[in-house]
């Protein structure tokens, strides 16, 4: 045989009868253009069908296809076996988050964490329809736009080892997304997210190890939101410490 | 046919290991990085162990004195400065990609904001430095 | 609501400050008083008992070292803190916080007492 080829080691998992992951090696073919995602389907079309994990876009912006390659979290969609070749790759489930069954993790975690930071517009006052859309100009946009790229792929709560010595921390993602909608003009809502956001789960957990921030496929820097977030939040506590008649 | 019933099936929990920081460099310069405020902390008691043997007399303080002059002593400041230096550098770094600096309506780019840091962080030496020799 | 009712935005504080304080100022210092005077590199007249005395007598330099001292300790409490945390001790949150932050407490006592003394 002269095609080259590629050896994946994969963790299997089947909670029917394994009582702790395992790993599975696989040959695949080595085509220039694969990723490792290429790699995982070709796998469970030709060779193995029973090999289980999550993906949809392909392309890197649905978040779904997130898992440790060689031991970094990546999307594996976007993780080249053309940067990897002729070494063998080593494909694991997310790291810190439960495994359900092979490559598949439990994101319940995530999910209720995203939804304590309330990840949508608040109002205090609601603008009739008839007065039109709130409008925003390009610099109120700059100003969250960033924040607002993230497309919820957990690799940062993969890569922070906070998250993985502590699971109440609240993560990377969650904040950077709380904050994006603190900066959002059109929002009213930072009074209602604070107690979440600035509670001891939240950024105070935090230790700006910033692996967050070097893991994002979208380059949303959740690393500096939470920072940002904890300056704000201190200024606040300053002021309503020394001017408490500023309050309400 | 009644509605299967979900056995639910057992999640796997990996466990975190403490050497967590030992798996890539990243994590290693973290920790070091965090280390550095030990070596700033010892130092900075040791200091203020000079000061109070200053202020005991002449004798206390050249007997201090001579204790630092040992291998020992001067080992643990080469080690601590460069620790000293490991955090100056990275706190300029990460407070300029944190506290974003406008000018004239731009944002400064961080790696000018930390240059700006070190060339403050070089002067204000000097001048300690002048101070402590000649003042 | 606000984020008054954890103090960890105080320690923040504090820790930043100090933070600042050993960047900008710590290194210089080390290597004057841990390596170029023990290593000779100073001369007599500067380092001489006398010289010493009255430099670190004035008022403002005890100003400055109380700063120079002071803060980063509470720079090393807050980091501590949480290199303990990031090492698994997360069992002992309280002891731990009490212990980092006591401990830069005393620190600042022992440094007012040692710079009133001097």
């Amino acid at each position: 045989m002269n095609d080259p080829t590629i050896t994946l080691k994969v963790t299997r998992y089947r909670p029917e009868h394994d009582s702790a992951p395992s790993a599975q090696i696989y040959t695949v073919p080595y085509r220039q253009d694969w990723v490792v995602l290429d790699a995982l389907n070709y796998i469970k079309d030709k060779i193995d069908g029973t090999l289980t994990f999550r993906w949809s876009c392909r392309m890197g912006v649905c978040g779904s296809c997130g898992m440790m390659v060689n031991g970094v979290p990546k999307l594996t969609c976007a993780a080249f076996l053309r940067d990897y070749y002729p070494h063998g790759i080593q494909v694991e489930p997310l790291k810190n988050f439960p495994i359900i069954r092979d490559l598949v993790i439990d994101m319940s975690d995530f999910m209720q964490k995203l939804r304590s930071v309330k990840p949508w517009i608040i109002r205090e006052t609601e603008k009739p329809l008839s007065e039109g859309e709130y409008l925003q100009t390009p610099e109120e946009l700059e100003a969250y736009k960033q924040f607002s790229m993230c497309i919820n792929c957990m690799l940062c709560y993969a890569a922070c080892p906070v998250y993985g010595l502590e699971p109440t921390f609240l993560g990377p993602a969650a904040i950077a997304l709380g904050y994006r909608y603190n900066l959002d003009s059109r929002d009213q809502g930072r009074k209602e997210r604070q107690p979440i956001i600035a509670s001891h789960e939240g950024i105070w957990e935090c230790t700006f190890v910033s692996e967050c921030t070097v893991v994002c496929p979208k380059d949303v820097d959740p690393a500096a939101a939470i920072q940002r977030s904890k300056v704000n939040t201190t200024l606040d506590w300053f002021k309503s410490v020394l001017l408490p008649w500023g309050e309400r | 046919m009644n509605a299967p019933t979900a056995e639910k099936a057992r999640l796997y929990y990996p466990k975190m290991p403490v050497t967590w920081w030992l798996r890539n460099l990243r994590y290693f310069l973290f920790m070091m990085r965090e280390l550095s405020s030990v070596f700033i902390a010892i130092f900075l008691v040791v200091f203020l162990v000079q000061i109070a043997a200053l202020a005991r007399g002449p004798e206390a303080y050249t007997t201090f004195m001579r204790k630092l002059e040992s291998p020992g002593w001067i080992i643990f400041h080469v080690v601590a400065l460069l620790f000293a230096l490991y955090h100056s550098y990275t706190w300029f770094d990460l407070t300029s990609k944190v506290q974003v600096v406008r000018l004239g309506g731009r944002q400064v780019p961080p790696p000018r904001v930390t240059a700006v840091n070190i060339g403050l962080w070089l002067v204000l030496s000097l001048v300690i430095l002048l101070l402590f020799l000649f003042a | 609501m606000t984020a008054r009712k954890t103090s960890e935005p105080f320690w923040w504080a504090l820790f930043s400050a100090g933070g600042v304080v050993a960047a900008f100022l710590v290194p210089i210092h080390l290597f004057l008083h841990g390596i170029a005077v023990p290593l000779g590199w100073v001369s007599a007249d500067v380092t001489s008992y006398e010289r010493m005395r009255a430099l670190f007598g004035h008022q403002l330099v005890k100003i400055y070292l109380f700063v120079l001292i002071a803060l980063p300790l509470y720079h090393w409490a807050h980091r501590f803190r949480f290199t303990l945390y990031d090492l698994g001790l997360k069992d002992l949150r309280t002891p731990i916080a009490i212990l980092c932050y006591g401990a830069a407490v005393i620190g600042t006592v022992a440094t007012v007492w040692v710079l009133l003394l001097v």
